[in-house]
Formats: C-alpha cells, structure tokens, sequence
C-alpha cells in the first residue's frame, strides 16, 4: 500500500465514519487560469466561460456536441420579420429555491448594457434593440427591447433579423442573473456565502491560484441527470504541470496540452489526447505603406502561395493546428465552406513558388527588390512561424525582417492603424456564425488591421444581415468571403484546433467546434 | 535594547515609504493598463471601468489616496481578480507561503548546519568532499528544474506523493514544495557554516578553550559553532523575508495558493493594487527580518552591544 493509498483510506474511513452511505463523485478539472470574476458581466474570456457554464443556464445552453438546445427557454416563436422572438420558461429554480423567471433574464440583460456596469461583453448583446445606444450613453436603459411578458415569459426584440441570436445567447453575456441577491450584496454577490445560481452547480469556494469548488445544485431542474458530485476547477498556468497531474491521476481533464511535448504526449497518452478543430483562425493581415507593392493583390497572393502551410502546422505547431487557406474555420454553422475556394492550395508546393515568381513579376516586382516586415506579439510559436515565413518569402525572392512586439500593446497598435507591412492576428469566434469572422474585414472595424475596403464585401455582408433564409444568407456570405479571398488582403495560415487531455474513465466528452464540455454531459467510470 | 528596536522600526517608516512612491510611479510608466486586453473596451465602458477605480484622476491625487489608505492598512481593490481585495488575496496567502517558507527555513537551517559542521570538523576528508560536492550542485541547480523532476518522481513515477496541488489539512501536499525550497538553502548554509567554523576552529578563544582541556562537544557546540553562527545568521535575514513571501517557480509548478505569484500576475496584468501591496508586504519582511539579524548578532557575539 502506497502512501496515497494509505491517505485515500483514512480519509474513505473517515467519510464512511460520518455515516455517509454512497461515496461521492468528485472530478478535477484543469482550467487555463483562474476566472478574473464570477461577475459573468466582467468575464472576457474561455477559462471564465467553463466555469460560468457549470454554475448558471441561460434561455439556450451547449449540448455535449455543442450545438444550442433549448435550456431554461423549453421554446421560442420568431414573428414573421424576424425581429422578435418570445420565450418560453420552463419549471425551474435557483440555487436557494427561488423560481428562475423571466425578470432575472430581463434584469441581467439590462444590467450588462447599463453604462455604470462598464460591461466589456456588453456589444455581444448588441443585436438587441437600442442596447448599443443604451450601452453608449445615448439612451436611458429601460429602452432596451427585452420586455417580461409574464414569469415565464420573455419577449426579446432586435434591431433587425440577426440569424445567429440563438448561438448568441449560448454565450456568457446572456446568462441570468438572480434579482433579489445581486441588489442586496452588491459587489459581494458572487462570494461563495451570497452566490445564487441556477445551473447544475453551485459554488462552494474558491481559493485564488488553488481551486474552485463546485457542487452539484439539488434544485436544477435536470439535477437527476447530473452524476457528478463536486467539481474541482484547477487552474493551470504550467501547462505541464496539470499534464503531471494527469498523468499521476490527479486530474482528469486538461484544457491544453504543452506544444513542445506532443510527441512525448502522442506516444504515451494517445488514448486521453484530443484534438479537434476549434472556432479560430490564425492569419496574416497584410496592410503595406501606400505605393508600397504590397498593396498589389498579385503580390500578396504570390507572399500567399509560397507559404508552406503544413509545414507550419506540423513542425512550428507539433500538429495543434491545422493547416488552412481560409478565413471562416471549417465546420461552422450556417456556411458553406466548400463554396469558397483558393485554386492553389491544393497545387504542390514547387509549382506554387513557380507561380508566385510569375506573378511578381508581372507585378514588376524584380526578385530581391522587396523587403516587407513580419510584425509579430512576443510568444515562442509566434516568433517560429515568422521565422519559417521569412525563409519561405525568401524562396521566392522576397526580403523578411522580423519585428518582435511586447504583447499588451500589439494589439492597440494594429487597431489604431499603426503602419505595418504584414502581422499576425488570431481570432477566435464568440459565436458559431461565419459573420462573427468576415466583419473583421468591413470597412471602418477597428479589428480590419489592414484597413482593406471593398464595397462589394460590404454590400454582401449588409445584405446577408438581413437575408432570413439561411441557405440563401449562406451563399451571399460564402461569395463576400471569395472576394475577401481573392484580393488577399489577408493571408490565413492555420485553422485552431482544441487540445485537450481527457481521462478514460470519463464518459459523455464530445470533441466539438465550441471546445464547450460542461460538467453536467460528463460522468466518471 | 529596546530603545534601540523602537528606533530602527521608526526608521523603517521612511524607508517603505520611499519603496511604495518608488513603485506606485514605477508601474505607471509602464504601457498599458489594466484593463487593455486584447479586445478593446468600448471607449465610454473605458472611462465607466477607470471612473469606478479612480483611475481617472490625476496622477497624484491617486497617490495621495493610496498612500491614505495604506495607513489605514487598506491596500485597495485588485484589478485582475476583482471578486477579491489585496487584503483579503493576501490573507489567503499568507498563510500558505509562511507556512511552506518557514519549514523551508527550518529545515534548511538544521541540515545545513549539521552538514556544514560535520564537513567542517572532517575537514578534507571524502565526507567533506561529498558535502561540498552536493551543496555546489544544490545551489547551482535552479528550482524549476528541481521542482518538475521531484514531481515527476514522487508524484507520478513513484506515486507516493501527490504530483501538485494544496491542502492545509494534508501534509502530504506539503513535503515536495519544502524541499524545493529548502535544497538550495541547506547548500548555502552548509558552505557558510563549514567556512565559518573552519575558521572558528583556528581562532585565539576555541585553542584557549582546547588548552583548557574541556570535552570537544563544548568546545565545537559552544565556542566554535556559536561563532560560525554570525555569517549563517546575517544570510537567514533576507532569505527569511524572500523564503516566507513566497516563491513564483513552486508556486507555479505545484500548484500552490501562496502569495508569490502575485507579484508577476499582478506586473504583467497592470495590476497596479496588487502589485503595490505585494511590494508593501515585501518590504515589511525584509525591514522585520533585517532587524531580527541585528539584534541576534548581539546575542551570539559579546562584542556586538546595542544602546
């Protein structure tokens, strides 16, 4: 008997001392860090969302495969333009017994965009009616068109037709919020003594840098269908460190795997190793001073076919990415990916460079005339696949000088309109909806680093807001992402993709595009 | 004596003082905020967000209030985990690294002497060599090398302890983050107590007490060793105050809710609260422990008189 064996005993007698009669389920889960808030109106990012998702259900939830299903809403009617949709309750209670009603949803939503809030998520509510203008000041908040018909009934009316306002409110910013306790605590109202949630779990504490304590919620409505007692959220910042855990059978599910151990961890975890494509694009804005060559499609295409895709995803990523020529990552709702198409990405790669030495110089671009820079943020795979980058430019007579960028202001510097020649960018979607990637490229965003403007794009992206038939949207967004494509304003490299670790013993865990794996689909072996 | 500690505590005043202005301007100059991420913040939730920290009026009317409030031993609001003040982040803590550096202290300090006296007495001999052999190694094997294998090992190879993690009920959790923290310093305090008694051996009072004819356990244990305490001591002050706040690299590998990471999240999130209250802390200990050096070298070294 091991030491930890004989610890487990002494504290199994202990449990069975107690007089308690079945053991209790308990799962730990490693998290990418520690939630900055369990104010879900002040939370930004991935790691805040898993744990969010556990505690609370909004009107829609994910399922284990990560497509929206009805959650506290049973169902919903969407009048005939398209603008109001009306939802319908189901039975359901907080954490300390209270109906869940449409006024929690109703107070939530007109708290998120309530300027004194300082929401940073506010705008993914912004498809509601007037909630950009609530949100910006102009107008006072009881505008909002989110209006409580009865207790479970909620009637919520947009701007105009916003096909993905389901996916929408899969996201944290539309969870509900309890009434009576957020009012009475005030900013104390997510301590674990005062915290009132609606989800499969309630929190129990949380011990900064350490751990987050969940158990299971016995007034959820589906509560019998959760086998999992108490979570344990473990926040990660080591990436290798929650891999040892892992492996030592502490832990039995990592959000991510270390990049430079793939191969240790594809030879001797392959079994728990999961990798699937994820709601991101990794990519290159190209923007170029005026005059500069670079603002000739011709060249930023000839730049796009020398760049050896797969070599990047296999050798500079270990595989954790997958090689790709596209803005809008494979397997998104609404889209048809296989209407969009790059003809060379399937060409080999010898006679691409060929290709691209043709098209300079048709350009007038003679081989080694132009230099471009590689603007990139501090991050050891960033700064290898610029290198490999440059040495790929080189191929076809091009220059690269690489420009390395502390992290925080990277970003303020591309949005700003800062000159650059070419970057690195990432974006991961808050939604599954194509929209939620092409907008990057609409004239006058701050995300558009290039600041590339083409008014067909636009006209398609205007038109598709307001296309309710999605096969039909599908096909206009589909042809706004061919014209993006073949100006080549933008150099896409790599699609995301999840990886995770994730115990045998654990069933009910659903690769997915949303990488969303609430506690609740999963149960222990 | 007492006059004495009063007058150094009245003088660490200024001191940390001129610590928090030093830092509190610092950080400012450093770009970004703490709210800047890599999505923008609407301009007007901007000024919503800065309004509500304060972090909207000039510069020095923001030091004035931090300053206040420092007096007041409020150390104000984090920034980055803002369902938690820097008080109560600290009181969390606190407790974990103290606990964690003070078996450190302990252990190091009892191994190191003993084998810094054992190296010392054998002088020269292959247990000498071996002790400094392995004190060399000690010290020049950084942590978050040290930290990983002792975890692989015991945690995940062997499985007898567990591999991360914290609990301050089991001090199973407690043994690997002891040892990674103690290993470096039982290497410096070995070499510093085998130098020192060497030379304590040598000096006028040890022989004399050798001359008398008492037994060598007084002679070592009392005369020689007492002596060979001064260098050992002046080194446990600032290490003291480094070991009990904390440490990023254990923390980090194991997994640990202690306070020394606080410092770099709270740097490379601009959290400028967390970061002044880290350094605040910081410097406590170390005016503290400074203190405690100087006044134990009055009570190991007779010539050492305070008034």
């Amino acid at each position: 008997m091991t030491m930890r064996d004989l610890l487990a005993a002494s504290a199994l007698s202990l449990v069975l001392g107690a007089g308690a009669v079945s053991a209790e389920v308990v799962m730990n889960r490693g998290n990418d860090t520690d939630p900055a808030t369990l104010d879900p109106h002040h939370t930004q990012t991935v790691s805040e969302s898993r744990v969010l998702k556990d505690l609370f259900d909004g009107l829609v939830i994910q399922s284990a495969k990560g497509e929206a299903i009805p959650g506290i809403a049973e169902s919903w009617d969407l009048s005939e333009d398209g603008t109001v949709y009306t939802f319908h309750l189901r039975d359901a209670k907080w954490s300390n017994g209270d109906p869940v009603t449409a006024g929690d949803f109703s107070f939530a939503y007109h708290r998120i965009v309530d300027p004194m809030t300082a929401a940073g998520y506010a705008s993914n509510l912004f498809a509601i009616k007037n909630a950009e203008a609530i949100a910006s000041g102009k107008m006072p908040v009881d505008q909002l068109g989110v209006r409580v018909i009865d207790d479970k009934t909620l009637e919520i009316t947009l701007n105009s037709p916003t096909p993905y306002f389901i996916e929408l409110l899969t996201h944290q910013a539309a969870l509900p919020l309890h009434q009576k306790s957020v009012e009475e605590f005030g900013d104390q109202f997510t301590r674990p003594e005062n915290f009132v949630t609606n989800g499969a779990y309630k929190l129990e504490s949380f011990t900064p840098n350490s751990q987050l304590v969940m158990v299971k919620n016995p007034e959820y409505y589906n509560a019998d269908q959760v086998t999992i007692d108490r979570v344990n959220w473990i926040p990660f910042e080591d990436r290798s460190a929650c891999m040892r855990r892992f492996e030592a059978g502490e832990v039995q599910t990592c959000t991510d795997v270390p990049a430079e151990q793939m191969d240790y961890v594809k030879a001797n975890l392959a079994d728990s190793l999961r990798i699937a494509p994820y709601l991101g694009t990794y990519y290159l804005p190209v923007k170029g001073a005026e005059g500069s060559p670079l603002k000739d499609a011709r060249v930023r295409k000839a730049i796009s076919m020398a760049i050896d895709r797969d070599f990047i995803a296999e050798e500079v990523w270990a595989g954790t990415m997958l090689p790709s020529y596209k803005l809008v990552p494979p397997g998104i709702a609404n889209y048809d990916g296989d209407a969009v198409t790059v003809d060379y990405a399937d060409e080999d790669l010898f006679d691409r460079e060929d290709d691209a030495k043709a098209l300079l110089e048709e350009a007038g671009v003679a081989p080694g005339s132009l230099t471009v820079e590689l603007r990139y943020n501090t991050g050891e795979n960033h700064k290898n696949t610029m290198a490999a980058i440059a040495d790929m430019l080189t191929n076809i007579g091009i220059n690269a000088r690489l420009n390395e960028v502390e992290g925080t202001t990277y970003f303020n510097y591309l949005r700003e309109d800062g000159p650059f020649d070419m970057a690195r960018a990432g974006w991961v979607g808050d939604y599954n909806d194509p929209q939620n990637f092409l907008m990057l490229y609409e004239s006058g965003v701050a995300f558009n680093y290039s600041r590339w403007s083409n008014a067909d794009y636009d006209a398609a992206l205007d038109k598709a807001a307001t296309t309710m038939d999605l096969g039909e949207r599908a096909e206009i967004l589909a042809g706004a992402e061919q014209t993006l494509l073949d100006d080549q304003a933008i150099i896409p490299i790599l699609a995301y993709s999840s990886r995770a670790l994730v115990a045998a013993n654990v069933e009910g865990y659903e690769d997915n595009l949303m990488d969303a794996h609430a506690t609740r689909w999963l149960s222990l072996n | 004596m007492l006059g004495y500690t009063l007058r150094r505590m009245a003088s660490a005043v200024p001191t940390i003082f001129i610590i928090v202005t030093l830092t509190f301007f610092a950080i400012r100059i450093a770009p970004g905020g703490p709210f800047d991420l890599e999505r923008p913040l609407d301009p007007l939730i901007l000024a919503n967000l800065q309004r509500a920290y304060n972090l909207d009026a000039p510069l020095w009317q923001q030091y004035l209030m931090y300053l206040g409030n420092l007096i007041q031993g409020d150390l104000g609001p984090s920034f980055t985990r803002r369902d938690f003040s820097v008080n109560e982040l600290f009181a969390q803590g606190l407790p974990v690294s103290i606990l964690l550096g003070g078996l450190a202290l302990l252990a190091a300090t009892i191994f190191g002497i003993i084998l810094g006296a054992i190296a010392a007495l054998k002088q020269n001999s292959w247990l000498d060599n071996l002790i400094v052999a392995i004190a060399t190694l000690g010290i020049t094997t950084p942590n978050f090398v040290i930290a990983p294998l002792l975890s692989l090992f015991f945690g995940v190879i062997l499985g007898v302890l567990p591999a991360g993690g914290w609990s301050n009920a089991n001090p199973a959790y407690w043994i690997l983050p002891v040892i990674t923290l103690a290993l470096p310093q039982v290497a410096v305090i070995a070499r510093l107590v085998r130098g020192a008694t060497v030379e304590a051996l040598r000096a006028n009072h040890v022989r004399t007490a050798r001359a008398y004819g008492l037994p060598a356990r007084v002679v070592v244990g009392v005369h020689a060793l007492r002596a060979a305490m001064l260098p050992t001591v002046s080194y446990l002050g600032p290490t003291a105050a480094a070991l009990l706040t904390g440490s990023v690299v254990v923390e980090t590998v194991f997994g640990l809710p202690g306070v020394g990471r606080y410092f770099v999240q709270g740097a490379l999130g601009r959290d400028y609260t967390l970061v002044m209250g880290t350094v605040v802390v910081i410097a406590v200990f170390v005016v503290i422990f400074n203190l405690l050096v100087d006044l134990a070298y009055a009570w190991l070294d007779p010539r050492v008189r305070y008034d």
